[in-house]
Formats: structure tokens, sequence, C-alpha cells
């Protein structure tokens, strides 16, 4: 069951997401990166209907890149978002997409930023966020120990206790979770928590 | 044919444009052998000039009997590689009231002459060459206003759907960029003449801060320190380029294009009913603020540094 989750701390933000692929009782891959790096300073966590997902973001990043090579200065995150939610609600009464989005950010002279953006077109400016099944405890959990500029440090711990709600609370608990953060230095991936890999596929 | 075979949709331009250079072959045919006809427009004497052997229905030049015959096609290079109906356009618009915009410290000028055609007109609004596009955009004009009004609605909704898609003003090069490739279209598609005007564009952005463009009719712009256009054009730009100084306040701004307008204009004494003044600066708010000179002020500005002779000697 879908976990994506991520808030803003002291001069960064960070998006988790859990990596499971799955189609109704079965898992396909435990190792799916839904945590899209949208450009140098910019991460793009979402969840949702798989081909939806891929095909959105996918089309949210090309258009993002075509800005930065017409104009040669980059969007802003707050344009983005609201970019992105253009697109959402263009569809919505059409041929919706079925992504839920949460979009993290660092610009110069603003800082870090999160938004909350899903699939019926909301957006939101947010300290934390989160969506899927494990936002039931993921949620909770943040309201309990988030505070605003939080360390680094501070934050993953407060990752790992959300991950560690959602493997012992949630039914169908995904295994493997990824880590992405975005500061001055740029959008990267931090780190993974991984309890099971995926077996190899042997030589055919 | 070709525009059989071209997929793209542009095919019924292509096709009525065809037509036309048809119908404009025979004519051209018929020329030939018919003497001058007075009512072709004549070229600026920069263009090769009609042999006088060419009246006495003597064989005509050959280069000259090219440069007339792509004188009429706007999207055509005639051989020596030009687009005569864009350079027509860009004279017109030596002879449309001049505008000057300086960029300084802490803002962007942009100052205008109004041709006062008859003592009757009526103005019906208080800027006839100024137009603000968007909160942090504005520009001046010269050349023809029907045309220009075409241009600066396009600009105006491209500037809202702009903020609609992003939230955010529109960077000001982006604006320039986006008309010019308007502008650019009337030099490339047949059958339609190019824009007649060039623009003085004033802004403010996030990025760049204070900017200043020029745009001209063949869909070109650049950004300036300060720039002119319209009558004397090259006069003013002269002028500016000697007096200009980079750590001008919106003020000094003001006094140099007064002074440079008070010269390049053919009427003797600037009035404020022949001019118009309007500055782009940000607020100490942060807001950005373009703000049209009321003419009593104006008038005082004049008086203040000395260019309007008839007044102070009224006085």
């Amino acid at each position: 069951m879908e976990c994506v989750f991520g808030l803003v701390g002291d001069g960064f933000a960070l998006v988790a997401a859990d990596t499971s692929a799955v189609h109704s009782i079965l898992v396909h891959k435990s190792n799916e990166d839904k945590v899209m790096i949208l450009d140098s300073h910019k991460l793009l966590g979402a969840s949702g209907e798989a081909g939806d997902r891929v095909q959105f973001t996918e089309y949210i990043q090309k258009n993002v890149h075509l800005y930065e090579f017409r104009n040669g200065i980059p969007l802003t995150t707050a344009a983005t978002a609201n970019f992105t939610r253009g697109e959402l609600a263009l569809a919505l009464r059409k041929n919706p997409y079925f992504v839920n989005i949460l979009l993290a950010g660092y610009d110069k002279n603003i800082g870090p930023s999160l938004y909350y953006i899903d699939y019926i077109a909301t957006l939101h400016k947010v300290d934390k966020g989160a969506f899927g099944y494990g936002s039931y405890f993921t949620l909770s959990m943040m309201d309990r120990h988030y505070k605003s500029g939080m360390s680094l440090e501070e934050a993953i711990d407060l990752v790992d206790k959300c991950i560690i709600e959602i493997r012992s609370r949630l039914v169908v608990a995904p295994p493997n979770f990824v880590i992405k953060i975005v500061d001055k230095d740029g959008a990267r991936e931090y780190a993974w928590r991984e309890s099971i890999k995926d077996a190899g596929v042997s030589a055919a | 044919m070709l525009c059989r075979s071209d997929p793209i949709t542009l095919r019924l331009v292509f096709d009525a444009f065809l037509g036309v250079q048809v119908a404009l072959g025979f004519s051209f045919c018929y020329y030939i052998f018919l003497p001058d006809l007075p009512s072709l427009p004549r070229r600026p004497s920069a263009l090769p000039s009609r042999s006088v052997a060419g009246r006495r229905n003597e064989p005509i030049l050959a280069q000259s009997r090219m440069s007339r015959r792509y004188d009429s096609r706007t999207t055509i290079f005639s051989p020596e590689g030009r687009l005569y109906q864009v350079e027509y356009a860009m004279e017109a618009i030596g002879n449309a009231g001049a505008a000057i915009g300086i960029l300084a410290r802490d803002g962007v000028i942009l100052v205008g002459e109004k041709k006062v055609t008859s003592k009757l007109l009526q103005t019906s609004r208080s800027t006839e060459k100024m137009y603000k596009i968007d909160d942090h955009l504005a520009c001046a004009v010269a050349g023809i206003m029907s045309d220009a009004n075409i241009l600066i609605n396009t600009a105006r909704v491209q500037a809202q759907r702009y903020t609609f898609a992003y939230q955010e003003p529109m960077p000001v090069e982006q604006l320039v960029q986006s008309l010019c490739d308007t502008k650019q279209g009337y030099t490339q598609f047949g059958g339609l003449r190019p824009f007649g005007v060039s623009f003085l564009f004033a802004g403010w952005d996030k990025n760049y801060g204070f900017q200043l463009y020029m745009s001209d009719p063949s869909g070109n712009y650049s950004g300036w320190k300060a720039a002119a256009i319209g009558a004397n054009n090259q006069a003013a730009q002269s002028m500016l380029k000697q007096d200009y100084k980079d750590d001008f306040t919106r003020e000094e701004a003001v006094q140099l294009a007064l002074k440079v307008l008070s010269k390049t204009m053919d009427s003797t004494s600037l009035t404020s009913e022949k001019l118009e003044l309007a500055e782009i600066f940000v607020e100490p708010s942060g807001d950005v603020k373009y703000q049209v000179c009321k003419p009593e002020l104006l008038e005082k500005l004049l008086v203040k540094h000395g260019v309007t002779q008839a007044a102070t000697e009224s006085t």
C-alpha cells in the first residue's frame, strides 16, 4: 500500500516514498523509484495509478526542462507547483490523471518549500504532507514530532520513525523506502531503507 | 505540386500565396515592356536606383529590375538578400513620433513625443504612446497605431496567460520574445504585410531587475541601457550614447531624455501637450509600479530642466 510523505526542514526539504510496484495482491518489484528528480533543485514524489504516475511526472519534468531551455532561467518551485496544478485541473474534466504529488524544491532567496497537489488539482503549500495508506500513520507521527526548523539528522530520525510505524501498523506494508532531499546544493538521493532485496534474475 | 506534399496546416496560406505569385509574374512581364509606372513606391536611396535608360524604354538593368520585383513581396528575399517590405516598414517608423527609453539605477523611464496633428483633435486618453502591459511591464510605441493596438493586445493576453499558468509575473524578456515571434511571422508567411511598429519595453522582473528592450518590424529585439525609436532616432541615439551614465537616477534619466528630445524634435519648443513621460520603479513595499507623469508635473519638469524656452521666458 502506497506511502509518500515529505517535510521541510532547516534549509532543506525531503521526500520519502515506498518503492513497491504492486498490482492487486501481487508485488511486481520492490525497488521502483517513485521520487523523481525534476530538475537540479526540485523533487517530485508521486503516488497513484502506476501508468498515470510515470506519464504525468515525465510530462511535467519535460515541460520544466523545456521552460529552462527556452528561457535560460529555471522555474521557481511555486511556479512549477502552479503549472502542475493547472495541468491536473485541465485534465480533471476530460481525462483525469490519477496522481497525487508532493513537490519539494529549493529556490535562491526563498529557501526550501513543499507543495501538496492531489489528483483533483488541490494545491497547498505545506510544511509536511503525505499521500496513500501510509499517510494515516505518517501524518499523525509528523503531527506529534515535527517542529519547524528541524536539522537533517532530526528530520531523518522522524522519517525513520514514520517508516517503523508503517511497517508495524499497516497491513501489507511495503518493505522498502527511498529518501531524497533537496537543499542549496541541489536535489539528490539521500538513503534507502530496505528490509528485503529483490531476488536477482537468473541468466536466461 | 509542392503544397500538396506539404503536410503542414499552412497549406491554404501557401496555396493563396502561390496564386498571388503567378498573378504577379504576369503583371511583371507586362511591366518590363511598359514605361515607368508613377504609382510604384519610391525606394530609399540606399537601394539600387532605376537607371535613366529604363525610362527611355531601353533594356532595364537586371539588378534594378530584380529589386522592383521583390519590392512588393513581403516574404521573398531579393537577390541581394534583403526583404524590402520589412525595410520599408522600418522606414515608416522613422516618420512617427519619437520615443526614448532610459535605464536608471532605480527604474526605467519612457518619454514619447505626441504628434499634434490638429488642434481640434480631442485626445481621449491620457497616454497615446505608452501602454501598460502588466503590473511590472509597459511599452512605448512608434509607428502605425492600429498595428500597435493588435500587438499590445496580444502582449497583454500573453502576460495574463503566463500568470494564469504559473501564478507569477511574466519575465520581461519572455514577453518581448513572444511578441517578436508574432512580428517575425509576418516576414515569413505569405501574403501579409509586416507590422509597422517599433516598441520600447520597460519592465522589472525578479531575475534580471530593471530592463529595457527595443523591437523592430523584422522581429528582432535587443536589450539597451538607453534607446530611441521613431523620428530622428539616430541623432537621439548618438546623443544618448554620449551622455548616458551607468549610475543614473530616474530623475537624471528624465532630464537626459527631455534634453535629447528637445534637440531632436522638429518643433521648436517642448510643451507638456506634446510629451508623455512614464516611469517603472519598485516601491518601498516591494511592488512594481508603473506611473504616468501628470501634464502639470511634466510642465514643471520642463521648466526645471530648462528645456522650454517659451515657458521660462513668459514667466
